[in-house]
């Protein structure tokens, strides 16, 4: 890979058409950024094993298990999809948007960090990430997530993740050139006739884009990501909810003095 | 604004009790506050005691609040401040975020905090002397820009709320309202239930009633509202376990509507509606409406986590 310069936009093409679930990506996740894990449970139902993206699991293989009753014939496998889910970065980012203390930020290399001696734990960032990426870590008091590799890239180095990745399922680079190869990559599979195959926040339809992208083989609502339609900043809602205060509160304060003027006798 | 049949896929931020306590007395602080500013208004000097329990309950209830979100903070509660102060190496200044409204709701915690206690301070003031300390003009005028901050208070908590991408919360944009139409009513049965400390003050009395009957009328429009937006948004489900709290909300609405009718029947058969004392019953609706009020809000935040 080319010198990882600062000004310069990176980001993570996850190509779930070749995730084969081995989790690698979580461990070199855990073990570059020190994160402890958290208790194992016990799922027996899925060979998912760390549950979901929180403080701990910064990176997490999600298991999509739709098995038929019926068993799958060639070329039909369908029915088992893996996907390494991690922060979007996102372009818009919901949790920046509503961060009260500004220790959400666009860094040199245009992904979104948490900086943690600034965050003071007030949670809501969880309350807007749309994705339920960041996690509250009980130890530091702060909140946490996937800093895509801040530190290696300041070093020069690609991100742990994308390093282990043994199927190239996770790519990093220059955003322009994860693009170009998903589009490539994209146009391949509808050659083979893999209709379903679409590209997630490789455009600005989803929170203005998204610096960590996926190629997917379903509707983005069956890997647990909001569609198009759905995926809305926080601040839709500031104008509504205030209009909404502001009737209330004219309509309280006529209500008011209408009790309070009636004069009485005595 | 559009409103969608809404996918969440989001993680809860477990704001529970500490939050659920800090939403009550925002509400009762900014809703005293402004009630206090609206007897006041009225122009009847017979009704200044009660305007005072409002300013003395507004003081005591802003106290609480920034201790109650601080607790929340966990052990980062040493680090309040930074909701103010952006403390990021090489970008410090003061924080101040227009779109965000726990921001501008940080702000104006502190700055309705100066006004809850100068007018506090000045109720104090007066009581002790006798007479007014400061001239009624420049009292209303300030207590004016207090009821308006009072205002934004009670009700950005609920906007709060909505200005996130949780379940429910984002649903409707009917929360601001809300809290503010219940904060107003539980504000005005706070009042009239520690009214029997200062029998002056019951001179307000069947008044006070009057208006919250109003609040909770408020209050259950938008409570329909809230329902209705909702069940559009296909997150009525998750209401469900939580009946029991909107029931409890139900009872306490009713009971401060029947209380406002029972007076404003009183008057109209011309009877006169100065109370001399506090009776039982405005104490049983008070504990009631309180109760409702606290269910409320229970019900909102605990529906979406």
């Amino acid at each position: 890979m080319a010198t990882i310069k600062a000004g310069e936009e990176y980001g993570f093409f996850t190509d779930t058409s070749v995730c084969i679930g081995c989790k690698a990506c979580e461990v070199a996740c855990k073990e570059w950024n020190q994160l402890e894990g958290n208790n194992p449970t016990f799922l027996a139902d899925s060979f998912d094993n760390t549950g979901s993206l929180d403080a701990q699991n910064w990176r997490h293989v999600k298991f999509i298990e739709q098995v038929p009753d019926k068993s799958a014939t060639t070329g039909n496998g369908s029915a088992w999809l893996m996907m390494s889910d991690v922060c979007k970065h996102c372009k818009h980012a919901s949790c920046m948007e509503v961060c009260p203390t500004g220790a959400i930020i666009r860094t040199e290399f245009n992904t979104v960090f948490i900086q943690q001696d600034v965050c003071n734990g007030c949670r809501n960032c969880i309350a807007a990430c749309p994705y339920g990426v960041i996690g509250m870590n009980q130890q530091t008091g702060t909140a946490h997530k996937c800093t895509l590799c801040y530190d290696r890239l300041q070093g020069g180095l690609e991100p742990a993740c994308a390093k282990a990745c043994p199927t190239q399922s996770i790519q990093f680079g220059p955003l322009a050139d994860l693009q170009q190869a998903a589009d490539v990559r994209l146009a391949t599979l509808h050659s083979q006739g893999m209709n379903q195959a679409q590209l997630y926040g490789r455009d600005d339809k989803v929170y203005g884009g998204l610096n960590a992208f996926f190629l997917l083989m379903d509707k983005p609502e069956t890997y647990g990501l909001p569609n198009a339609d759905n995926a809305k900043l926080p601040s839709r809602n500031d104008l509504g909810g205030y209009v909404g205060a502001a009737i209330t509160a004219a309509l309280a304060v006529v209500g008011g003095l209408v009790a309070f003027r009636r004069r009485v006798t005595g | 604004m559009m409103y969608l049949a809404a996918e969440h896929f989001v993680r809860s931020p477990q704001w529970l009790w500490y939050i659920l306590f800090y939403f009550l007395f925002a509400g009762l602080a900014g809703g005293s506050y402004a009630i206090a500013t609206l007897l006041r208004l009225s122009g009847d000097p017979r009704d200044e005691p009660a305007a005072r329990i409002g300013f003395y309950v507004s003081l005591v209830t802003t106290v609480l609040c920034p201790i109650l979100l601080t607790a929340d903070l966990g052990v980062s509660w040493a680090r309040f401040w930074h909701m103010l102060v952006d403390v990021t190496p090489g970008d410090t200044g003061l924080n101040f975020k227009y779109w965000s409204p726990m921001s501008i709701g940080a702000w104006a915690l502190l700055v309705f905090g100066f006004f809850a206690f100068v007018s506090a301070a000045e109720a104090w003031l007066s009581d002790r002397r006798g007479s007014p300390l400061v001239p009624l003009l420049l009292n209303r005028m300030f207590n004016v820009i207090g009821a308006a901050l009072a205002i934004f208070l009670a009700s950005y908590t609920g906007v709060l709320l909505s200005v996130s991408n949780q379940p429910v919360w984002s649903d409707t944009w009917s929360l601001g309202g809300l809290f503010l139409a219940s904060g107003l009513s539980g504000a005005a049965a706070l009042i009239a239930f520690l009214m029997r400390y200062r029998p002056e003050a019951a001179f307000s009395l069947s008044r006070l009633h009057q208006a919250g009957g109003y609040f909770a009328a408020l209050e259950l429009a938008l409570i329909i509202v809230f329902f209705v937006t909702v069940g559009a948004a296909g997150t009525l489900p998750r209401l469900l376990p939580w009946l029991a709290l909107w029931a409890l909300a139900v009872a306490g609405i009713a009971a401060s509507l029947v209380m406002a009718r029972g007076h404003m029947r009183m008057q109209a058969s011309g009877g006169s509606a100065v109370l001399t004392r506090v009776r039982l019953d405005t104490l049983v609706v008070s504990l009631l409406v309180l109760l409702g009020v606290l269910a409320l809000r229970a019900a909102v935040i605990f529906s979406a986590q």
